[in-house]
């Protein structure tokens, strides 16, 4: 299965405040406040680091969750951002000048 | 020639308008116009002020100027383009000047001078709130909610030492440390405007109707959603809406926000402080 890449996309705007990460879509005015997995995500979301390497480095380490659980929960919730246009999503790396 | 020339000849009416700090300009041909604005905006014109802008007003027959229903607002070929229904607006900020196209109806110019303030504001850190607002003892407190929330009772309720900035839109701005809200001539049911005076805010209140007076804290996430439920902004401009978050987020971040759940009684106002 190939890598999958994933970077924040421009089209957002997000703030932490009282320990929440708060994402809003400029698209769509879609507000998500994010969980500290789904946070620590989002912040790892460069672009160039696969997203199996971020649920190994990030979620897997600093939460105590099993590889494959994490990897499943982390692919649903980056297709759910990629919906509302607040990620990128892709087989390959992602340049810098497209997010 | 002479008389043709004065025969043509028409006289331009300007009023200034100046909300929140921020003078705009309205000039129009027509005097009936003329004085529905100044009777409308009588407590926020200011003569001496230098507008930022000016708007020329083309009054055309009552019926419908545009097609679109909802507020329409887009920034295309270096102007915002302001639509409903009654009114079509455009406004270039770099020339400083724009045009309202509608009938002589005060409801037009006041719909296009929110939009027109929600754009300004989003660009300095400010926000235009579905709020209610009043002063008392040198204090703001707003009251945000969607329509019939009870913006209007609670300010019908509010004690005789209160000012009123507005019972329907109120206006936030960022000052140093903290947020400032200003009075508005934007009615709601009360057909009445605001003072035009301003206040620190010291607290807002998400608003709801109940059996009882009850206020409860909220998250800060719930904070800043249910101040964005209440923002006043239709522009589709991924910038200024990340600026509008941002400004939601600030506000939220310096300010107390609660919950006020409130039965139809003035006692509710002896747990607004």
């Amino acid at each position: 299965m190939s890598p999958l890449y994933i970077a924040r996309s421009k089209s957002v705007a997000a703030r932490m405040l009282g320990g929440e990460m708060m994402v809003m879509s400029a698209q769509d005015s879609t507000l998500f406040d994010l969980n500290d997995t789904a946070s620590a995500i989002w912040q790892a979301a460069d672009g160039i680091t696969p997203l199996n390497e971020i649920v190994e480095r990030v979620v897997c380490k600093e939460f105590d969750v099993a590889p494959e659980a994490a990897f499943q929960d982390a692919e649903a919730f980056v297709t759910e951002l990629a919906g509302h246009g607040i990620l990128l999503v892709s087989e390959q790396p992602i340049p810098q000048e497209t997010k | 020639m002479v008389l043709r020339d004065l025969g043509s000849f028409t006289t331009a009416h300007q009023v200034i308008i100046e909300i929140g700090g921020l003078p705009v300009g309205v000039r129009t041909d027509s005097a009936e116009f003329f004085n529905i604005l100044e009777n409308r905006y009588s407590g926020f014109v200011n003569a001496e002020a230098q507008p930022l802008f000016e708007f020329n007003v083309e009054i055309v027959p009552p019926g419908k100027v545009t097609e679109e229903d909802e507020p329409n607002v887009r920034f295309e070929n270096g102007r915002w383009v302001l639509e409903r229904g009654d009114f079509h607006a455009e406004w270039s900020p770099a020339a400083g000047t724009g045009m309202i196209r509608q009938s002589a109806l005060p409801y037009a110019i006041d719909s296009a001078m929110r939009i027109v303030h929600s754009l300004l504001l989003a660009d300095r850190g400010g926000l235009l709130l579905h709020a209610a607002s009043v002063v008392r003892n040198g204090r703001a407190y707003l009251f945000a909610g969607v329509s019939g929330a009870g913006k209007t009772t609670i300010s019908r309720l509010a004690p005789p030492d209160a000012t009123l900035l507005s019972d329907e839109i109120s206006y936030v701005t960022r000052t140093g440390e903290g947020y400032t809200a200003f009075g508005t001539p934007f009615a709601g049911e009360l057909a009445k405007p605001g003072e035009n005076v301003s206040a620190p805010v010291a607290a807002v209140y998400l608003l709801a109707k109940g059996n009882e007076n009850t206020i409860e804290p909220v998250s800060k996430a719930d904070a800043v959603r249910g101040v964005l439920e209440s923002v006043l902004f239709f522009a589709k401009d991924p910038e200024l809406v990340g600026h509008v978050f941002a400004s939601a987020c600030e506000l939220v971040r310096e300010v107390p926000v609660q919950r006020l759940t409130f039965a139809p009684d003035s006692r509710v106002w002896e747990m607004v402080r």
